[in-house]
Order: C-alpha cells, then structure tokens, then sequence
C-alpha cells in the first residue's frame, strides 16, 4: 500500500500566507499616517455639502470648528429636531459663540491670532438662520476670516 | 560542549497582532475635510457712509426659503447663474477695461473693478444651496482669472498656467520657481479682476 500512498494526489499546494503580515502591516501604516483622531464627538448630523472651487485650509494658521447641524438621533429627544450649534463637545446657543471665540484666542500665541481662521461645519440640511446669526456673532467679536468648510464635488448637487 | 543555538522567536502571531491594530485605526479613522470656500466677513464698523453704487453695477442674488434663484429679478436655474454672473464681471460697459472680453452692454455693469454681486438670502435657505450659489459665483471669478493668467502668464514666464494652478504652485513648497515674481502675478490678476462680493443682511 505504501507504495502507491507515496503519489501526491495532485491537488494544489496550499498559498504560502507568509507575506500575509507584510500586506496588513502595509495597511496598518497606511491608516495610522492617514488617522485623524477626532478632536470633538459629534452630537450633531454633520454632513457637509460639496463644492468644487475649494481652497485648502492652510494647516498653518490656528482654526478654530464650529459644528452646526440637526441633533443626531440620540439627543433627538432632549435637544429636538431644529439645527443647533455645537461648540467643543457640547450643544451651544448663539450667544456662547463670542465666549468660544475669546477662549480659543486666549490660547493662542498672541501673534497668531489675527490668523485664528473659523472653519464652519454646517450639515447641508441646516438652514441659513442659524449660520446668519452665528456669522453675526462673529462680526461681533471680529473674528472675520471664515472657511465654508465641504466637500469636493459638483456643487449643482446640492440643490435637487 | 554543545552549541546551543537561541531558539527562534515564534512569528506567526505577527498577523493576528497587526490586523488588531489595522482594525483599530480603520475604525477610528474619519479622513478629515480641510478644504472649503474661505470668506472674509465684513467688519462691524459703524461707518455708516453710504457707498453709492450704480444700480447697473449691482449683480443682485436672492435665494429664498424653497431654494429658487432669482438673479437680477429673473428666475434663474443654477445652473446658468456661473455664466451670467461672469457675462456680468466681464461685460466692460464704460470700455476702460482693456483685458475684458464682453458684450459691452451700457445696462450692465462698468468694468470688473466696479462691478459688485450681492447676494442675499433668507433664514428658510438651505445651507447646500446657499454653498451651491458661493461656489457658482467663485467659479464666476475664477473662470475670469483663468482666463486672464493665461494671456498674461506668458510674458511673465509662467506659461501654461491659470489662475488656481498658479496659487497652488504658490502654496506649494516642492514648487521650483520664482514665487516672488508668482506673486506678483497672482496680486496683479487679483486686482484686475477683483472679488467684490457682498452679502446682504438684515
């Protein structure tokens, strides 16, 4: 018998998986180099709409978010159903804007802050009340250097 | 006495090990948007001098709360807002623009550097439609100074360049080039072509 068992029965050899770590360490570095840990939880929808004649935001200078939106479904209950303003990790109202401006500027170097930008982050199913004011708001305190902040893509999406 | 070689370290865990982590970052992961459309807020001065304007100077915007367009008191699709507000910058009406190539109409406006679009919206817009009419109107711009870097960036040695990517090379460090004489060419076309874009609120 053991004559006959000694003839491989001629199916495949099996993959050599050794490159296995290679590939996923690959992918590993590619996430971790590409990672941005979020600096605030989202309590808000934040879908941001798209445009496609977009500057970058230079890295350079200070920014400061400001999150608009519909409340994620979670806060629903407590917060409703209207946009509202979320500044660091908590819901805000329109007069905490200009308090939040003068905390960021106080942590800056003084030289930057006439470069502190404001990126708004404004879902696209918010309405223009809300940003108007809080635009308003931050005439008030001077804080004029704003960034619509999108997407890239066909901006006549937008409006279906 | 025997040589007793190390015994070799058991590598086959490498894997499981990376793919715990590979899942970890690809579960934190959000690739982070940073591009948008800057603005520049007007500042809150109460100087309260009215500027006069032409009313043919003025290139009205009005969204309202169901997202209609009305363009200098028309309806208006989107979609040909881009074309008519560059047909408005570009329209040279008192001909002392020398690099404009519109249609001269008297009931439009002078030249770019006086002409000036406004928009205005209501509280009910969306704010998609709302970036939708900024980035048109940009785009209004933008094709002008395109178009403008183009005949002038040959003479000043950057050929085959328009506007955007003029300002990228600018920004861009790895960028081999004279950035000084770039920008000059840069705040020359902006001049030229200024952004006079205003936003009513009440």
């Amino acid at each position: 018998m053991s004559k006959f068992k000694k003839k491989k029965s001629g199916g495949l050899p099996p993959i050599s998986t050794a490159s296995l770590p290679d590939i996923v360490f690959m992918l590993l570095f590619f996430f971790m180099v590409a990672t941005v840990m979020r600096e605030n939880t989202l309590l808000i929808k934040n879908a941001l709409p798209v445009a496609n004649q977009v500057e970058k935001l230079d890295k350079k200078n200070p920014i400061s978010y400001i999150y608009m939106g519909k409340p994620s479904e979670n806060y629903k209950a407590k917060y409703g159903t209207e946009a509202r303003i979320q500044l660091n990790d908590k819901f805000a109202d329109v007069r905490d804007v200009a308090a939040f401006i003068s905390a960021e500027r106080a942590a800056l170097r003084e030289e930057l802050i006439p470069f502190l930008t404001v990126s708004l982050k404004v879902d696209k199913e918010a309405q223009m009340g809300i940003v108007g004011d809080v635009k308003q708001e931050l005439r008030k305190v001077n804080a004029l250097k704003i960034n619509y902040t999108t997407g890239v893509g066909d901006a006549l999406s937008n409006i279906k | 006495m025997a040589k007793r070689s190390a015994p070799e370290v058991n590598a086959g865990s490498m894997a499981d090990i990376a793919f715990l982590l590979l899942i970890f970052f690809l579960v934190t992961t959000t690739i982070e948007k940073d591009s948008g459309i800057n603005r520049k807020l007007p500042p809150m001065e109460e100087s309260e001098e009215d500027v006069i304007i032409k009313q043919k100077n003025i290139f009205t915007i009005l969204i309202n709360g169901r997202d209609e367009l009305l363009v200098e008191d028309e309806r208006m699709e989107i979609k040909n807002l881009r074309k008519a507000a560059a047909e408005f910058l570009d329209n040279n009406g008192d001909g002392s623009c020398s690099y404009c190539k519109g249609k001269r109409d008297p009931s439009s406006s002078d030249n770019p550097d006086k002409a000036v679009i406004s928009l205005k919206n209501q509280r009910e817009t969306s704010y998609a439609a709302y970036i939708a009419v900024q980035n048109e109107v940009v785009a209004a711009y933008n094709e002008l100074r395109n178009r403008r870097a183009l005949e002038i960036g040959p003479q000043k040695g950057f050929p085959g360049m328009d506007f955007i990517k003029m300002q990228d090379n600018y920004k861009d460090a790895r960028w081999v080039g004279n950035k000084e004489k770039l920008k000059e060419v840069i705040d020359q076309i902006k001049e030229e072509i200024p952004q006079k874009f205003s936003e009513v609120i009440e």
